[in-house]
């Protein structure tokens, strides 16, 4: 299965192109939490992920051989995408460790030392059968510097050969690499490089310490949890999207909130994949074009009103917040019907992504999310710094930002040039550094509850 | 409402009967009995959106919701006492709240047909120590409720369901003679005060407990009244399936038999075929929600007249895991088994999933699993209606009920001998 990428419309940084839809969904043990494939299909769902560590546990990759792989197992019959299983190993494992041969962790089953190698997680994702598989990564820390990141880099680089050499089913799946390299633009360079002239079907760059190249470039985010640094965040995606080349798609995994969705967007990034739409359904809340509405507050025991009156989702056109705020949190049904609108809201925010990039009025669509999220003007600050390397002009959408001093204009991209990161600030407005006004901590800090 | 036998069947005195009941207003269609009002919690099934019910390819459209478990859970804040609900102040909201469509359209289920009892069998459980004469007390998730017959009565209208019954007090087997006498002049009570109020689509409560003498005195006295049916209480709280039959028919045999009967509280297939026998047409049923949530699936044939159809059984019964009825989805045996839950069901999740990912679904503890299965189990007990509907109208019930109970202790027995 080869996939085809063709950008079909772009706006500076951002591109509409033709692949998938620009969204994946995270699948955690063979099924979105709470809905059946059928549904899934109505919300227009393409593609979704499977977690190889959790599944690989359970029902282990051997019986999903036996059934004859995931796509019978599960009864889906569009496209499936699997992890290496690293990236949980080691972010959900205390006693992860990793060496030149592997991964090295404690069985959550009975606490016995295993060894996860590159071998062995491209023997389980060759039974489990997904279209696109990913080859184990060396995983550190987006923010970590140093010779560690070397090493992983290196490591990386020599462990994509270990995995190639492993796949059994080439034609069938296609293999997917990181790109590593910390935020040093001169590893990240050597690491592109090597992978490119592995000529592996597909690329993926991991958002901080791994790039892989493939079809697709992922960015792997290490989210962490409680005040993860969004100013490091979209730094490192403009960083990568920068570095890579045009012609393949660039995925994101683990970036989910719609903010983030659509600055990565405007940044150049196409995929992403998120537990956020889903968990937080379950949590009572529902995502809107303002930002999140908690229906488990009890001012929504009155309001009559469907969760969005712009969707047109199965549940925002049959049932009113009250009735689902009595719902939520206490019957399955509740966390059921917002998950079902959720994961339809975030389709549509692809489809909108996609639409206004192609019909050439992107900068017109973020000022107008903006605006939605953001009604009193507080745009957060790494917002504003992103958008201005992106090269849109949202100080209409920012109370501080629309005193005349502030100038925004567009990066000019060189042709077959990486802007490095310091490069990027300084080329703006003829090495100026552009003014920017920090907004209040408080502001801050209310923009950042608005998404908890 | 119009209600009317079409046939009748039953051996000896030819009780069991099937019917028509007819719509009326926003409901159009017609529901044959006998019936299965699937049960809801605050008004849709457990685990299954409105969407996915046609997933079951029913053509019910009957629901059964508690009045009580609905508005206190949609009144109430969460945190607040449960009588906020009964205080002006909650009147008004409610009102508002139910102004248009009631139920119905806060469902969004514009086209079922809904019937409103006080007790639900799993969220509201009748209290016979708070029921005084005031009330009857329900023991909620929002802590015990004192319903009076007008803030019974506030409710249903603000509900608007297409049937109701009136308010009872419902005493179990147990309970000593002279708090049963009572609890039937109370009923008999709120049924007058109710009808008072409101003289449209009721259904008369009658109630009795265990005493024969107090059912039929009961089932006299409300007779006389002029309502369009009867719902028949006080079953399921702790009487045993001997007695049933005759309690039942001390019932029965005092109301006329040309209108509506209705009984919440029986759940096997051997008390529904009871319930059949001795003329009741619509039935609501916990079974189905306590099977979906222990993991169990519902595979006894639904034919059992025909004995060379028998659907095969991949495993022979075990009583652990498979006694012929229902199979225990979250056993090992079925890690790998690719087969539907049953051959042959057209349910939606036999036609796409296999036994070993409902298997998977549940050890991982995944939502999705009830989904499947409260799909297939309501499928496949709509299917046994059915067939109950079927036999009546080929005068082949006796032979049916008997069949079928016959199979069940044949494979009860071969169970034993295998353990």
């Amino acid at each position: 299965m080869a996939l085809r990428f063709e950008v079909i419309g772009r706006f500076n940084r951002a591109r509409a192109a033709q692949l998938t839809l620009p969204h994946y969904i995270v699948k955690h043990h063979c099924t979105i939490k709470g809905l059946t494939y059928s549904q899934l299909e109505d919300i227009g769902c393409q593609i979704i992920l499977g977690n190889t560590y959790h599944l690989a546990l359970r029902p282990t990759a051997e019986l999903i051989d036996d059934m004859g792989g995931l796509h019978k197992f599960m009864n889906w019959d569009r496209a499936l995408l699997t992890d290496s299983g690293g990236f949980q190993m080691v972010s959900l494992l205390h006693l992860a460790d990793i060496t030149e041969k592997g991964v090295t962790f404690q069985s959550p089953a009975d606490g016995q030392p295993m060894l996860l190698t590159p071998e062995e997680s491209i023997q389980i994702q060759n039974k489990i059968g997904a279209d696109i598989i990913m080859a184990l990564d060396d995983v550190v820390k987006t923010t970590i510097t140093g010779p560690r990141v070397e090493e992983a880099m290196y490591r990386t680089l020599r462990w994509i050969d270990r995995c190639i050499a492993a796949h059994q089913r080439p034609h069938e799946q296609n293999l997917f690499g990181i790109v590593q390299g910390g935020l040093d633009p001169v590893l990240r360079d050597i690491c592109v490089k090597g992978l490119v002239e592995r000529d592996l079907p597909g690329e993926l760059t991991s958002k901080g310490a791994n790039l892989f190249d493939s079809h697709l470039w992922q960015l792997r985010y290490w989210w962490s949890f409680g005040g993860e640094d969004k100013d490091s965040f979209w730094r490192v995606v403009a960083q990568c999207t920068a570095a890579l080349p045009e012609d393949k798609p660039r995925y994101v995994m683990g970036v989910g909130y719609p903010l983030d969705i659509v600055v990565c967007s405007a940044l150049g990034a196409d995929m992403y994949d998120c537990v956020y739409p889903t968990r937080t359904a379950r949590f009572g809340t529902a995502l809107i074009p303002e930002g999140v509405l908690k229906l488990k507050h009890k001012v929504m025991a009155n309001d009559e009103r469907p969760i969005d009156p712009t969707c047109s989702c199965m549940v925002c056109k049959t049932y009113t917040r009250a009735y689902l705020h009595c719902l939520v949190t206490k019957d399955a049904l509740g966390s059921q019907l917002l998950s079902y609108h959720n994961l339809a809201y975030m389709m549509r925010l692809s489809k909108e992504l996609h639409l206004s990039i192609v019909e050439g009025r992107f900068p017109d669509f973020v000022r107008e999310f903006l605006k939605a999220q953001f009604p009193r003007g507080d745009v957060p600050e790494w917002v504003c710094n992103a958008m201005e390397v992106a090269g849109i002009d949202i100080s209409s959408c920012c109370a501080h930002l629309s005193a005349p001093v502030y100038k925004a204009s567009a990066i000019p991209i060189a042709d077959g040039e990486a802007p490095t990161f310091g490069k990027e600030i300084g080329a703006n407005s003829s090495g100026a550094v552009p003014l920017l006004v920090i907004i209040s901590t408080e502001d801050f800090l209310q923009a950042i509850h608005f998404f908890n | 409402m119009r209600f009317a036998v079409k046939a009748t069947s039953g051996g000896g005195n030819g009780k069991a009967r099937a019917g028509v009941l007819q719509g009326w207003g926003s409901f159009q269609h017609s529901v044959e009995t006998p019936a299965l009002l699937l049960s809801t919690r605050k008004g849709l099934p457990s685990f299954i959106t409105p969407t996915s019910s046609r997933l079951y390819r029913s053509r019910t459209r009957a629901s059964f919701t508690s009045a009580l478990s609905t508005c206190e859970s949609i009144a109430c804040p969460p945190h607040g006492p449960c009588c906020s609900l009964y205080t002006t102040h909650g009147m008004p909201f409610i009102k508002n709240h139910f102004e248009h469509g009631g139920l119905r359209q806060m469902l969004g289920l514009p086209e079922h047909l809904f019937v409103s009892v006080g007790r639900d069998s799993i969220d509201s459980l009748p209290v016979i120590e708070g029921t005084n004469k005031l009330g009857a007390s329900f023991e909620t998730p929002s802590g015990r409720l004192l319903v009076r017959p007008e803030k019974y009565m506030e409710i249903i209208s603000s509900l608007k369901p297409n049937l109701w019954a009136t308010l009872a007090d419902e005493v179990p087997a147990w309970a000593v003679e002279k708090r049963n006498k009572a609890s039937v002049e109370r009923t008999i009570r709120w049924l007058d005060e109710c009808i008072a109020l409101d003289p449209v689509c009721d259904l008369g409560a009658v109630v009795g407990g265990s005493s024969l003498e107090e059912r039929s005195r009961c089932a006299k006295e409300v007779a006389k009244r002029n309502v369009s049916g009867y719902w028949i209480g006080g079953f399921g709280l702790g009487e045993s399936m001997e007695e049933r039959p005759a309690l039942l028919n001390a019932v029965v045999d005092n109301l006329p038999e040309e209108k509506l009967r209705y009984v919440s509280g029986l759940g096997l297939p051997e008390e529904i075929l009871e319930g059949v026998a001795a003329g009741i047409d619509l039935f609501d049923s916990t079974y189905i929600y306590h099977l979906t949530l222990g993991g169990l699936a519902l595979v006894f044939p639904l034919d059992t007249v025909d004995k060379s159809r028998r659907s095969p059984f991949d495993f022979p019964p075990s009583s652990a895991v498979n006694d012929g009825t229902k199979i225990n989805l979250s056993s090992t045996i079925y890690r790998k088994d690719k087969s539907p839950i049953l051959e042959g069901c057209g349910c939606f999740t036999c036609r796409n999933h296999t036994r070993a990912y409902i298997n998977h679904l549940l050890n991982v503890h995944e939502m999705l699993a009830q989904i499947l299965l409260e799909i297939h189990n309501t499928h496949h007990y709509l299917g046994f209606f059915r067939s109950i509907r079927r036999a009546i109208g080929c005068g082949t019930f006796d032979m049916f009920r008997q069949s079928f109970i016959e199979s069940r202790r044949e494979l009860f027995v071969s169970s034993m001998t295998c353990s």
